[in-house]
């Protein structure tokens, strides 16, 4: 049988999140958006709360809510702060989760517990100068020395980078491409200014570099030769992820958006009247619904460890790209107020851009897809 | 400390509500229930002490309908028990408060904490009828609280002020808002709740005290309008006095 109910910890789970983003995050959003930084003070109660865990596992500091938890996680932060979803994100479903799946059963009690608790900070470092969409072509490098591997090189674009204490780096070695977790206090590491963007602006970004940084062979995750799929594996978690904040940035839109067109009026009646304005609220409505059901659709087959690499590319490329859609639509239905930075709708208008660029453009998810349906010979 | 937290289940202070077919009634399809937030108070007084002195906190609720949800939440915030009794039809202020003391007269509870008032039929009258049928001492509208030993010292909102009271355990307390700030339930203590015991006692019968005849929503609807001061309300103001109300 097919059934989408959500258990009673789900929704305990929704609802304190609900809270905590409604009284403690959006009262802020706009402020971290325009200092650039998420408060500590924040990413403190978020730890502490067990958000930043909750999808791993008990006896890795977790609380076993699974992917299910995780993208409701997601979804009530990013009604609230998409900078905020974009920290979490690279903390947990990338960040940590490379170290999750690919570590050993120590490396995971050593550094995957510290991280689930919030006590230290983590990010994934994939990207290079000349490796965005083909990460295949980086150029980081790891030496064996003795018990130890040494690295050498630069990656950039790595979200939470100026601050993160846990990296997970992409590097290649002998035999192919090998993921190690890095420590920030290891010498000869260095992370550089935070890049100035668009949006997401209370997420940090960063470039890092490695001068013959020096870590202990056990840090040394999945094996070697075999990073390239360990980076594809955790970034699957990620695009999933990804798509359950965008979808809580459209449902904040639709409501803010339906709110306005219900009290705005124009030519003596509520714009909400005029049908122009009613299909933009059908468009999102709609788009909401399917991004709503496909985003707990896979993270339902996630959790079940039957989720293919499509399936989430899927969720990333629609999803991100609804909310694309969406913020178009809450800005006309909004006038010139949307465009005022007293309301929130110009901040989720800068914000929503980057999700169709980062963990993979929408041209690689399709990529990912087409290659995928292609050896199906057309069946999905 | 053995503490007790009588809470009850309310539709969401946001829900719009519907007067049910038989006119006495909510009609409660599509209503979200909650928590009452005074109860929130309550436990997280009552959560706070047991942290501070040891001793259990077992949450009770009289309904008519499932109310189990409610006590997830209050396991969930770190109480350890509860206990749920179900009524045969909504039951009235006395009928609640005859269940309650019924079911814990032989618990030997030191303190039984109580939100002021629940907001859904604001009745305010459990906390006072639950102490007097205990034969306990009570106080109401607590906005400060320091338990040592048997000895409590409440403090309460008065019109305009403010007023010190001291009792002894064991007493009722009902929690006014700004007695604390409720905690979120950590996600670990979510999982945990569901592992938690919650007891069904058998509804105790006793008549009604009170019946509602009808029940009917408010019929002038304010149409008043907030704005703030910012340039965007202002220009809102001066159109509306020019447009919709037309004084200048
Ligand atoms: C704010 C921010 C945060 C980031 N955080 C992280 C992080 O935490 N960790 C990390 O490792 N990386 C991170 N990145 C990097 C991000 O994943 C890359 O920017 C992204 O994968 C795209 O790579 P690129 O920028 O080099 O673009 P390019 O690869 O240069 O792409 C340019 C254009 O060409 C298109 N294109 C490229 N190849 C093809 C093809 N074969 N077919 C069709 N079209 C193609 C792309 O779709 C795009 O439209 C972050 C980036 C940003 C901006």
């Amino acid at each position: 049988m097919f059934e989408l109910n959500f258990t009673e910890e789900q929704t305990m789970l929704r609802e304190m999140v609900r809270d905590f983003a409604d009284n403690e995050l959006k009262p802020i959003a706009s402020q971290i958006d325009e200092n650039e930084a998420i408060p500590m003070e924040i990413i403190r109660k978020i730890g502490e709360l067990g958000i930043l865990g909750a999808a791993f596992p008990i006896e890795y500091g977790g609380s076993g809510f699974g992917e299910v938890g995780y993208c409701i996680i997601q979804e009530e932060i990013g009604r609230a702060c998409l900078s905020t979803a974009t920290f979490i994100g690279a903390h947990v479903s990338i960040g940590t989760n490379a170290i999750y799946l690919g570590g050993s059963e120590e490396i995971r009690k050593k550094y995957v517990v510290p991280l689930a608790s919030g006590e230290k900070v983590a990010a994934f470092a994939l990207t290079e100068e000349r490796a965005g969409s083909d990460a295949f072509d980086l150029r980081t490098k790891a030496v064996p020395d003795g018990d130890d591997w040494i690295i050498n090189g630069e990656k950039q674009w790595i979200t939470n980078g100026p601050f993160a204490d846990t990296f997970s780096v992409f590097a290649r070695t002998p035999r192919g491409i090998t993921a190690f977790v890095v420590e920030k206090d290891a010498p000869g590491f260095s992370s550089g200014a935070p890049e100035k963007k668009m949006g997401i602006r209370g997420s940090k970004t960063s470039s890092l570099t490695f001068d013959n940084v020096r870590v202990p062979k056990e840090n040394m995750l999945g094996g070697e030769g075999r990073g390239f799929l360990l980076a594809m594996k955790t970034l699957d978690a990620g695009r999933l992820g990804l798509g359950a904040a965008c979808l809580g940035a459209c449902k904040e839109l639709l409501e803010l958006s339906t709110k306005y067109a219900k009290e705005r009026k124009q030519f003596g009646e509520p714009i909400a009247n005029f049908q122009a304005i009613q299909f933009m609220l059908a468009e999102m409505a709609t788009l909401i619904y399917t991004s709503e059901s496909l985003v707990y659709r896979t993270a339902v087959l996630y959790d079940k460890h039957e989720m293919l690499s499509r399936q989430s590319a899927m969720v990333k490329l629609f999803v991100s790209e609804a909310l694309d859609k969406c913020v178009d639509y809450a800005m006309q239905i909004h006038g010139g107020m949307g465009f005022s930075r007293e309301m929130p709708i110009e901040r989720f208008y800068r914000d929503s851009r980057i999700n169709r660029i980062f963990e993979g453009t929408s041209e690689i998810q399709k990529l990912v897809i087409a290659r995928d349906i292609i050896k199906r010979n057309g069946i999905v | 400390m053995n503490l007790l937290v009588c809470v009850s289940r309310v539709p969401d202070t946001a829900t719009k509500i519907f007067v049910g077919p038989d006119g006495k009634t909510i009609d409660s399809k599509g209503v979200k229930y909650i928590l009452n937030p005074y109860d929130e108070f309550a436990l997280e007084e009552a959560i706070r002490l047991k942290e501070k002195n040891g001793g259990e906190v077992t949450a009770l609720t009289v309904s008519a309908d499932d109310a189990t949800d409610i006590l997830r939440n209050a396991l969930a915030m770190g109480a350890d028990s509860a206990i749920f009794i179900k009524a045969p039809a909504e039951p009235d202020s006395y009928q609640v408060a005859h269940n309650i003391a019924n079911s814990v007269k032989d618990k030997n509870f030191d303190l039984i904490f109580f939100g002021r008032q629940s907001v859904d039929f604001d009745s305010f009258q459990i906390p006072s009828m639950v102490a007097e049928l205990l034969n306990i001492p009570s106080v109401s509208v607590v906005s400060k609280l320091e338990v040592n030993g048997s000895k409590v010292i409440a403090e309460r909102d008065i019109e305009g002020g403010k007023e010190t009271v001291e009792l002894s355990t064991p007493c009722a307390i009902s929690a006014q808002k700004g007695l604390n700030e409720p905690r979120y339930p950590k996600l670990p203590d979510i999982m945990k709740a569901k592992k938690k015991p919650i007891e069904e006692v058998a509804f105790f019968q006793v008549d009604a005290a009170v019946e509602v005849i009808s029940i009917a929503l408010p019929v002038n609807k304010r149409v008043g309008k907030i704005l703030g001061d910012s340039d965007s309300d202002i220009n809102e103001i001066v159109r509306s006095l020019h447009e919709d109300a037309k004084v200048i």
